[in-house]
């Protein structure tokens, strides 16, 4: 296999693609975040209208642990009573699997046909 | 077999390629530990507690050593791996020998980017822990964090750009402290020094399960943190003096104290802290050790655990930028990434191109997004590399079997290792499907993009016989 040569690259292209790979990783965090679509919000499924230790599900010992923290039945209502749901549909597990599969075959296959080509000239052709 | 020794000394300060652009060999297997346990042991400060929430506390507890035999996994075939790879870029590096440049791409930027979230995560606690110990000490008004976060991130940069000896030395001894100060906490508040505090079963009670086993799955998202980043062990293949002995030994001997560290936290803050308290990380518990310490009535087991705390926050930090540089000065200097990130600083033998660059990026993270999500940004890129693994080692064992190189640590018993990371990882990708399923896939739709632009521009820099370095024989099967 020929030697390839690669291209030098000028300070002016090492720039813009610095700047490419930050705006694409800062995207990646803070998109979801803009459009509202990240994490996972609890929420109170049942509220207590005037909550007591005992209408919360707390015994005397979680009580007095509550109350050492600081916290009174109506404080820690939200905190003790919120839940997460985890309920999902059979759709959007199977694009999840799919989403992965396919990116560590395309990880893996973009990389093989690169890596034949590193190790024939590294070593030459069989 | 190849007779390239790779603890020889004559390699010190020689780059992979032979030339000087290489860091210097001046680390020991202590500071191997350092690293690791460093890196990781602030998830038990911090963080830990978000699986409390996904699943109740027995949840987080099978989360907690469910992650712990996905860890102990890890650790065992990096130990092989990198005992044989004794250069900068951690499993960037193992990637490009044994996969191919465009793994070795994505591999690299998983490193940057599950390290830097960390250290950005590391310094919105400690940022928390100043504003707490100010209202403790009787400050009335709302602290702002923010300079504490900046302050945080530059000093401890400024500390790696000083050089690495300094740097993992004075993570060994805050590590150190900090790990101390769990145990004492365990001896003080179990009963086995004085009187015990603990009341598990009263606490459980009416909540052992609250989401039921769907809830012991989606523990797994956050029981990663109780062990996250004790793969960065390996970002220091090319500064210890021994790299076939000290990095089995250090990570091995780093994930044998995290599993211990694990469970005592688990079990001390289970122990005192209501569920709903304990596994809300932002509204309840922040820093659940502390927390325990606080209602300990023990003024000095407040003041210990809160120094444990900081010292917990800064040794990861510190740690993150050690390693996150590593990776990111590797593909500069493979030309992943624009050349100029790999210079090594003339003086302190240090990437501190890298260094620098990469403080602006973990400022962006800790002062604009909130903790939870930049913690799931960190255990999303760190999946990612775990689920990356199996492959390699299964490459690696195929391409050079057993004999073929030298290798200063065998992990036993493979491919069992592989297959059982392999599969927890699908669980752990399940469990963070519920709830944070849009970052996942806005994740992988970032790697899948920055992979079309590496292999359709960036690669074209990369010299291609250059960039394979180890003095290894024609892998078996080209």
């Amino acid at each position: 296999m020929a030697h390839y040569k690669p291209p030098v690259q000028g300070k002016l292209s090492q720039l813009v693609d610095v700047i490419v790979l930050v705006a694409l990783t800062v995207g990646a965090l803070f998109v979801p975040l803009w459009l509202h679509m990240a994490g996972s919000s609890k929420t109170v499924p049942a509220p207590v209208a005037s909550p007591t230790w005992e209408a919360l599900g707390q015994n005397a010992a979680q009580a007095k642990q509550y109350e050492a923290l600081g916290y009174t039945p109506e404080s820690a209502h939200d905190l003790i009573l919120s839940r997460f749901d985890y309920s999902f549909t059979f759709g959007a597990l199977v694009t999840m699997i799919v989403v992965i599969i396919a990116y560590y075959v395309l990880m893996l296959k973009f990389s093989e046909a690169e890596y034949r080509d590193v190790i024939a000239e590294k070593f030459g052709e069989k | 077999m190849a007779n390239f020794d790779i603890t020889s000394n004559v390699r010190d300060g020689m780059g992979p390629h032979g030339t000087k652009v290489g860091l210097l060999r001046v680390l020991g297997p202590a500071h191997v530990w350092a690293l690791g346990v460093g890196i990781v042991l602030v998830g038990e400060y911090m963080g830990w507690n978000f699986a409390v929430g996904k699943g109740g506390a027995y949840a987080a507890l099978l989360a907690c050593w469910f992650a712990g035999i996905l860890y102990t996994c890890v650790a065992m075939i990096d130990s092989e791996v990198t005992s044989t790879v004794a250069a900068a870029g951690g499993q960037y590096t193992q990637a490009k020998h044994i996969v191919g440049p465009l793994m070795a791409f994505n591999v690299g930027l998983y490193l940057v980017f599950a390290y830097t979230m960390l250290e950005a995560a590391n310094a919105i606690t400690a940022g928390y822990l100043v504003s707490v110990v100010s209202n403790m000490t009787g400050y009335a008004g709302t602290l702002d964090q923010r300079p504490f976060i900046v302050l945080v991130i530059m000093f401890l940069a400024w500390l790696n750009y000083r050089g690495v000896l300094a740097t993992l030395t004075f993570n060994l001894v805050i590590t150190a402290v900090a790990f101390a100060a769990i145990i004492v906490l365990f001896l003080s508040t179990s009963g086995i020094l004085g009187g015990g505090i603990m009341q598990h079963a009263a606490l459980f009670e009416g909540h052992e399960l609250p989401y039921g086993w769907i809830g012991v799955l989606a523990a797994m998202h956050f029981g990663l943190w109780y062990y996250l980043g004790i793969e960065g062990t390996t970002q220091a293949a090319e500064e210890v003096r021994s790299p076939a002995r000290a990095l089995p030994f250090g990570t091995l001997a780093g994930i044998m104290t995290l599993l211990i560290a694990a469970t005592l936290t688990w079990y001390v803050c289970s122990g005192v802290l209501p569920w709903e308290f304990l596994g809300d990380g932002v509204s309840g518990s922040v820093a659940p050790l502390f927390d325990t310490a606080r209602l300990s009535g023990s003024d000095a087991l407040v003041w210990l655990l809160g120094i444990g705390t900081l010292f917990a926050t800064l040794a990861s930090a510190n740690g993150c930028i050690n390693d996150a540089s590593r990776a990111w000065f590797a593909m500069g200097r493979d030309k992943y990434l624009p050349a100029w990130f790999g210079a090594v600083h003339p003086k302190y033998r240090t990437p501190y191109r890298s260094i620098l660059f990469l403080v602006p990026i973990a400022l962006i993270f800790a002062l604009g997004a909130p903790l939870d999500q930049v913690i799931t940004f960190s255990i999303l890129s760190g999946l990612l590399e775990y689920t990356f693994m199996p492959l390699n080692i299964i490459l690696f064992r195929k391409k050079w079997p057993m004999g073929v190189i030298k290798r200063g640590y065998e992990h036993p018993f493979h491919p069992l290792p592989a297959i059982t990371l392999l599969a927890l990882c699908a669980i752990t990708f399940f469990a963070v499907f519920l709830g944070y399923g849009t970052q996942l896939v806005a994740m992988i739709g970032f790697y899948i993009v920055v992979s079309l632009w590496f292999h359709f521009r960036r690669y074209r820099f990369v010299d291609r016989g250059a960039q394979f370095t180890m003095p290894w024989p024609r892998p078996q099967g080209y």
